[in-house]
């Protein structure tokens, strides 16, 4: 009975396969009465599997329908499986590339819109998970509580981002002044309202799942849109800081696959067992050579390196400024061993090709704990791909998830090492300050610019 | 066997009126007695130890603000500690001691990441004295980040084949409690340095709503309120309201007179201490307000002379009983969802610290929103750092911007130039 129950009360297409052996479910049940409250009713055995202590309990989610087009599948017909496999997946790895490069020529405002729909796809992808692990279809009212908190984080931080980089153009317009100046009241009382909404949709039967989407849909957000919006603001430091890292990511994965196909032997880690440490550290030398030449290529032009400007006389982004000293040509001495090696006393390098190692080197050691964090959730909810977005490679977040740690590091070595704070923000914060405020803060300044010789006394005629 | 299941089913804070009829039913001759026995010695253990806290909360007011920073800390650290407990309980995780090392592992890291940044703004001239605080705050966000990477990659390695799911919860539950619980307490500790009004008043509003609204239901309850907690009326939800708007303006009319409470706590580097002195802003300086007609006919006054604060603690207030109880509607739904009746039993009679704290979640937010969209701008001192840190060229950009935006505004004349 209580089996029947419980095949009764799954829905949606986790219900459709029939579910493993019951034995899980009194464990489960047991294990209800050892917490800490005696208070037991018929519909804790539901939950008796989403609390259980192992993961053999759990019955695996369907994979979807495979979504490879047929032309592809028909001109492959003739190969065997593994070469028609890696075929699939080398078309599809070359057509992602191109677009991408496609999208860069097309400049900075589709990029961000690019950004912008990536992290909706992945919101849509975890949560779609979320929904099948839980079985809470039958909750309508979560699936609009979930987009309604994407839209609120999504606003407050561009809202933030808005302000800072089209300060011109926010000045200009009353409304948007309004909006800025409470910007964050305006996106609190969104959220409190989603709050708020989600207490009172709180149904009896339903309180721990509700609280577990709440919380599935709050770490979610923390992860996509969080990292969306630092790949943002990187690319608005200049393209460069956009591109070579989102590339070094790809490199380390294609190369470290490749080094693995052809060299592999020693395993890495229990998560992933297809990954090797000759993978690892070929992937690592590699991606490392491929980060410096993409660096120095990338560094020569302006459209790359200059930060991302929004013109208010021309309504669009222009990428034009007189380069840092940072991509500017500069001498280095080798050292004495490395010049045995070129033959040469010093070398032309951009400064940024430095920072481009730091940025590679983490891509190849660091990214790859993001794969098998991705790994590691994947075989917790048994589930082979995130989704089936794309054929061959799976989910947008399969392909996505070594960047997630790549866009805070790239965030973060920014503000540490390269820049300071964003100076129109610093103008903005001023201009709201009180009159008095601002009174003390400019002679303060002018004695310290007076100080260091930047600004020149004025004698009074 | 399932009506006693039934019976233990129960909600949770449903009184224990079976005890007290059954008592009544068995004894008929001493009912009375017994009967209010049970049912007021438990009011008593509630109302002393409500007292308590509440003489315990002036005297460290009393003691200043590095004091209180200090129990905001333990609270904190009280409530992380009171959800993992939970966390563990519901999935029987005692069992994976590397997890409990990597919970307090996160809360030390995102905690440091708080505090540097506060640290950093309140105590900039202690900070730039000191050559490794300087060096710790200039590359603060990438230690922290540093910290929290490697708890991540350790995470990451401490996966074991058998228990993914449980280890990915426990995460996902760990850095929940971390946005609730660490947020909100640096918020109230920014709310505490823009002046100690500004933490006294909200968290008194809050207690005071909870106390009305528990007297008002308990003396005129009848319409239930809310089907999560049913103990609460509609009558003390209105009668709550009122008397916490009321109680805020008189709280903070005495306060405002006060310049320990009203002054932003600065850190002074002389005596190297906390000092709260100040010009007190047109904030807390009485002004005549003209009272709109037709309460003047009630009340026989023309003008009354307030704080224009206790303007602004109508609106703290009205948030503190109106949306304030949300916060412990979710409680009380966590509680149930997980099946406790209290969140711990540190306080007897009242459950643990979090169960005390569950109304304050939001308040305390809210106030910070508050105070940067209505009161003040921007921290004048930390703009003073970020400007420094500029190139020279941008600085001279925005000392010129600010100049020819002073002189529009009128501020600037050729006379202020040279002083």
């Amino acid at each position: 009975m209580l089996e029947l129950r419980h095949r009764g009360g799954c829905s949606g297409p986790g219900g459709a396969v029939a579910p493993p052996p019951r034995e899980g479910e009194a464990a489960g049940g047991d294990h209800e009465t050892e917490s800490t409250s005696d208070k037991e009713t018929d519909i804790d055995d539901r939950y008796g599997d989403l609390d259980s202590r192992t993961d053999s309990d759990i019955p695996e989610i369907p994979p979807s329908t495979d979504r490879t087009p047929e032309i592809l599948k028909r001109a492959l017909s003739g190969l065997s499986s593994r070469w028609k496999n890696w075929w699939i997946r080398g078309i599809l790895t070359l057509t992602m590339i191109s677009l991408f490069f496609l999208i860069i020529y097309m400049g900075s405002f589709m990029l961000m819109l690019l950004v912008l729909s990536i992290q909706v796809k992945c919101f849509h992808e975890i949560i779609t998970i979320g929904y099948r692990v839980y079985r809470s279809y039958d909750l309508p009212w979560f699936r609009t509580l979930s987009w309604y908190f994407l839209l609120c984080v999504n606003y407050f931080f561009y809202g933030e981002t808005v302000a800072d980089y089209f300060a011109t153009f926010v000045q200009r317009e009353e409304q948007l002044q309004f909006l800025i100046r409470y910007h964050r009241f305006i996106s609190f009382a969104l959220y409190l309202a989603g709050f708020c909404m989600f207490v009172l949709s709180l149904v009896k039967k339903h309180y721990r799942l509700q609280f577990y989407m709440f919380a599935w849909t709050h770490v979610t957000l923390l992860i996509t849109v969080t990292q969306s919006h630092l790949v943002i603001q990187n690319l608005f430091e200049g393209m460069i800081w956009f591109l070579v890292p989102i590339s070094s990511v790809i490199c380390n994965d294609i190369t470290a696959y490749l080094f693995g196909f052809f060299f592999g032997r020693t395993p890495l880690i229990k998560l992933s067992p297809k990954k090797t440490w000759e993978g690892f550290i070929g992937g690592f030398f590699s991606t490392v050579v491929f980060g410096f030449i993409a660096a120095y290529v990338l560094s020569k032009y302006q459209y790359f390196v200059c930060p991302v400007e929004y013109r208010s006389d021309v309504n669009s982004f222009v990428t034009e400024c007189e380069p840092s000293e940072l991509f500017q040509l500069q001498s280095y001495s080798l050292p004495p061993f490395l010049q045995a090696v070129f033959r040469r006393e010093t070398v032309s390098m951009y400064p940024f090709q430095i920072h481009s190692i730091a940025l590679s080197s983490f891509a190849s050691l660091i990214g790859p704990f993001g794969g098998f964090f991705a790994s590691g959730f994947k075989r917790a909810f048994k589930i082979k791909d995130f989704a089936n977005t794309i054929p061959g490679h799976g989910g947008i977040m399969d392909r996505f998830d070594c960047q997630y740690l790549m866009a805070t590091f790239v965030h973060v070595y920014i503000t540490s090492f390269i820049r300071g704070p964003n100076p129109s923000k610093v103008l903005q914060q001023l201009l709201v300050l009180q009159p008095e405020q601002q009174l003390n803060i400019y002679k303060t300044l002018k004695t310290h610019l007076i100080e260091k010789g930047i600004l020149q006394p004025t004698l009074k005629v | 066997m399932t009506e006693l299941r039934q019976r233990a089913a129960r909600e949770p804070d449903a009184p224990p009126e079976d005890k007290v009829e059954a008592v009544s039913e068995s004894k008929d001759g001493e009912t009375p007695v017994f009967f209010v026995a049970e049912r007021w010695k438990n009011w008593w253990v509630r109302g002393i130890l409500t007292l308590a806290m509440i003489a315990f909360f002036f005297i460290i007011i009393y003691l200043g603000p590095m004091v209180l920073m200090m129990i905001v800390m333990c609270v904190q650290i009280k409530c992380f500690h009171e959800i993992i407990t939970i966390g563990y309980n519901v999935y029987h995780s005692y069992d994976l001691p590397w997890f409990r090392t990597l919970s307090w592992y996160f809360l030390l890291c995102v905690n440091y990441f708080f505090y540097g940044e506060t640290v950093t703004d309140y105590f900039f001239t202690l900070v730039q004295r000191e050559e490794p605080l300087r060096i710790l705050s200039k590359y603060h966000r990438f230690i922290s980040f540093t910290l929290y990477l490697t708890g991540f990659c350790m995470f990451v390695l401490s996966l074991v084949k058998k228990h993914y799911r449980l280890q990915f919860y426990m995460f996902g539950w760990t850095h929940v409690t971390l946005l609730i619980v660490v947020t909100q307490s640096h918020l109230v500790i920014h709310n505490l340095f823009e002046g100690m009004i500004w933490f006294i008043v909200p968290i008194s509003c809050v207690i005071c709503n909870d106390i009305m609204a528990y007297m008002f239901g308990f003396f005129f309850g009848r319409t239930p309120l809310i089907k999560l907690s049913p103990k609460k009326t509609w009558e003390g939800f209105i009668g709550g309201f009122f008397a916490t708007v009321v109680f805020g303006l008189l709280l903070s009319y005495v306060m405002s007179g006060y310049r320990c409470f009203v002054c932003p706590v600065e850190y002074n580097n002389d005596t190297n201490s906390f000092t709260v002195d100040c010009e007190p802003s047109d904030l807390f300086r009485l002004q005549e307000y003209n009272i709109p007609g037709l309460i003047q006919s009630v009340i026989g006054w023309k003008t009354v002379q307030m704080y224009p604060f206790q303007i602004h603690s109508i609106a703290l207030s009205t948030f503190a009983s109106l949306i304030g109880p949300f916060g412990g509607f979710f409680a009380s739904g966590f509680k149930r969802a997980f099946k406790i009746k209290d969140f711990a039993n540190t306080i007897p009679g009242h459950g643990g610290i979090m169960d005390r704290f569950d109304c304050q979640y939001l308040m305390a937010t809210f106030v910070n929103v508050y105070i940067a969209s209505f009161i003040r701008g921007p921290n004048p001192s930390k703009l003073m750092q970020q400007f420094l840190t500029l190139r020279p060229d941008q600085q001279l950009h925005i000392f010129n911007t600010l100049k020819s935006h002073l002189t529009d505004q009128g501020m600037l004349t050729a006379a202020t130039e040279d002083e």
